[in-house]
């Protein structure tokens, strides 16, 4: 480990030079660093979707890093109308109001319907299946109460800095939200 | 198609709800009646009441699983410093490149293939700037930190966080095989891209437009082994061509390399390749991957002290026009550059649909027009954006030619030196050269601070 370039034990100009401008630096990162620290959170901030601003464009399934999107469909049951023509589980003209594969509006098939009591029936997402595509939310969002919605699901998501979602979002839908308040829930903003 | 959400909802629950008591209805004529009542709103409207149940069903509750917990990030803080602390060591104190190397894949495994790559100090600049600029953007402790620490480290100990902290760096090390030297003027050329690339990441961090480092980043699609084709495609051919030439996004990409560069130049201690006085043997010439060690008296320019001095004098003469010169093709590519912001983009869209030049709409537009918002304010915000870039890449131009001037500056001083050093900006600390110093294996004992 060599102290300097001058090998001699001689403090030289160049010494002094380095010293000082060292000195400044450090200085100047703490200062940095405290000016930066008065505008800072002690906790991450994690990425969210504004489901009153997402059209359901379909480009969560398509663009976050993950093969199967971090983002998923969520159901906010207290909105929910436990419609039998569910207008985010079938086709716009199914053929049939069963569970047909022919009949469901979601490629993958990740809701689960299932009868309550005359004439409801309950929605729920299988999550493992569903891609994000948003399929089902614009359905319900057009015709029904809008209680399906997406979100990141931050089980899955790796918090990328910059979403590659968020970068591709036509509504601008996604923003960063603190982490002790990770989703946006339809129906459940003010006891968030 | 227009968006008044409360004649909707008056519409709505007397034609749906019609629905719901003729479920025997032809599905054809309940698409028709659908349609009818469609005014394509996307908000939470409660066109179906809830139902009161009365066989004592309980609602289920949304799940909502947590994100990482703040444990971790102070684990990864703590494995920061441990591992910065430890490159210093091994580096400096140390000068053994095996343990260097094991540390580094370490930190490839950890911050990398772990961690995925995120945060990372070199992204943490755009968070950084987006503070500075965004009232609205809150930064993470940790973030500052991650930003901070390693450049305080650099400051006393040099590049140890190139060496074998960075995952980035690692990726491209563990692949070096051939090492080729590059022409020293190609070396200080492609070195300039890292500037620019510096400027625009903060130019479109702070205008709110991207992360671009995060977007461009090669090596992260590995670390999370998924990605766009594209990001796989970049990544592959940057861990080609790092087969030969040594990593090359750290020596001409690396925008944080840019500050660690600068920094190292001022730092307390310094690598020496030999561990007592170098004998000019020559050995260690080319042993560096990274063209960062000095010649005795083989500064590239200039020829002679006078010939020196006047083109000293010939640059400084000549500096305000290199500098306004760049200034000026930095306000020529405001506009262009200002697209990279998404309101610019939008706006010029939906000018571009509202005054008939396109047909068809967007995802993006379509949105804008659910919005209700007047296309008046979304012009405005796009010009007061516009205005931002037009200073912010005057700026960037400055900036640019100033790195010029300097650069140029520093090829012209005549250094004289007279052993083979390790450039304190340029060396990465990666500890290939000690094995290449006849003296290192003679000498038992270890090398004093
Ligand atoms: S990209 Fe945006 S608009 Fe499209 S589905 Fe995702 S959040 Fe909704
Ligand atoms: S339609 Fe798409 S978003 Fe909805 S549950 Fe199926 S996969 Fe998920
Ligand atoms: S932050 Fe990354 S992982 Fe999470 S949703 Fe966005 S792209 Fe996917
Ligand atoms: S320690 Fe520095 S000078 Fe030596 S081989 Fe590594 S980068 Fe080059």
């Amino acid at each position: 480990m060599e102290k300097s370039d001058d090998k001699n034990t001689a403090v030289t100009r160049r010494d002094v030079l380095r010293d000082s401008v060292r000195g400044a630096c450090l200085l100047g990162a703490g200062v940095f660093g405290g000016l930066l620290a008065r505008k800072s959170a002690g906790e991450q901030m994690v990425w969210q979707i504004d489901p009153y601003k997402c059209i359901s464009c379909g480009h969560c399934a398509t663009y976050c890093v993950l093969q199967e999107s971090a983002v998923k469909c969520v159901h906010s049951y207290a909105m929910c109308g436990y419609c039998d023509l569910c207008t985010g589980f079938f086709e716009p003209e199914p053929i049939a109001l069963t569970t047909g594969a022919e009949n469901q509006l979601c490629p993958t098939g990740a809701i689960i319907r299932t009868f309550v009591e005359d004439p409801y029936f309950e929605f729920t997402i299988d999550e493992p299946l569903c891609i994000g595509c948003g399929k089902c939310v614009k359905g319900c969002n057009a015709f029904g109460n809008g209680s399906l919605f997406l979100q990141v699901r931050h089980d899955r998501c790796l918090n990328c800095n910059e979403c590659s979602i968020a970068q591709a979002c036509p509504s601008q839908a996604f923003r960063r939200v603190p982490a002790h308040q990770p989703y946006i829930l339809k129906g459940q903003e003010n006891n968030e | 198609m227009s968006y008044p959400p409360n004649q909707n909802s008056r519409i709505l629950p007397v034609t749906i709800s019609m629905l719901k008591l003729h479920l025997s209805m032809p599905p054809i004529l309940l698409t028709g009646l659908i349609i009818l009542a469609m005014v394509g709103a996307t908000y939470g409207l409660e066109r179906f009441p809830p139902p009161d149940f009365e066989t004592g069903y309980e609602l289920p509750s949304t799940t909502t699983p947590p994100p990482r917990a703040l444990f971790y990030q102070y684990l990864d803080l703590a494995v920061l410093i441990a591992a910065l602390a430890l490159a210093s060591w091994f580096s400096l104190k140390k000068r053994s490149r095996r343990r260097l190397f094991g540390l580094m894949v370490f930190s490839l495994i950890y911050f990398g293939f772990w961690r995925k790559g995120c945060i990372c100090p070199i992204g943490a600049i755009q968070n950084v700037t987006l503070t500075i600029f965004d009232r609205g953007y809150v930064i993470p402790v940790t973030v500052i930190l991650f930003f901070v620490i390693p450049l305080i480290f650099t400051l006393f100990f040099g590049r140890g966080f190139c060496a074998a902290v960075c995952p980035l760096g690692a990726i491209q090390d563990v692949v070096l095989l051939k090492p080729q030297q590059l022409p020293v003027w190609l070396e200080h050329g492609l070195g300039m891209l890292a500037y620019v690339y510096l400027g625009a990441a903060v130019l479109f961090a702070a205008t709110g437009s991207a992360f671009i480092i995060c977007q461009y980043d090669p090596f992260v699609a590995f670390f999370r082994r998924s990605g766009s084709l594209e990001m796989l495609v970049l990544g592959v051919s940057f861990l080609v061509i790092a087969l030969f030439i040594g990593r090359p996004y750290c020596r001409f990409l690396c925008p944080y390399g840019v500050i660690l560069k600068t920094l190292s130049r001022f730092s307390r201690w310094k690598i020496s390749i030999t561990p007592a006085e170098c004998i000019q043997c020559r050995l260690c010439e080319d042993s560096c991957p990274f063209n960062a060690i000095e010649k005795p008296g083989a500064a590239p320019l200039p020829a002679n002290y006078r010939q020196g001095k006047t083109t000293l004098i010939i640059l400084l003469i000549l500096a305000p026009a290199i500098m306004a010169l760049s200034g000026w093709l930095g306000y020529k590519l405001s506009a262009p550059f200002s697209r990279m912001h998404p309101t610019v983009r939008l706006a010029e869209r939906v000018h571009l649909e509202e005054t008939g030049q396109v047909p068809d709409t967007t995802d993006a537009s379509d949105a804008f027009r659910g919005t209700g918002r007047s296309l008046m304010s979304l012009y405005e915000d796009a010009e007061q954006i516009g205005r931002e870039y037009s200073w912010a890449t005057v700026l960037l131009g400055v900036f640019i030619g100033t790195v010029i001037i300097i650069k140029l500056t520093y090829l012209t001083i005549r250094r004289t030196q007279t052993s083979y050093e390790a450039d304190r900006g340029r060396c990465l600390a990666c500890g290939r050269c000690f094995a290449y110093c006849p003296i290192e294996k003679n000498s038992n004992e270890p090398a004093n601070i």
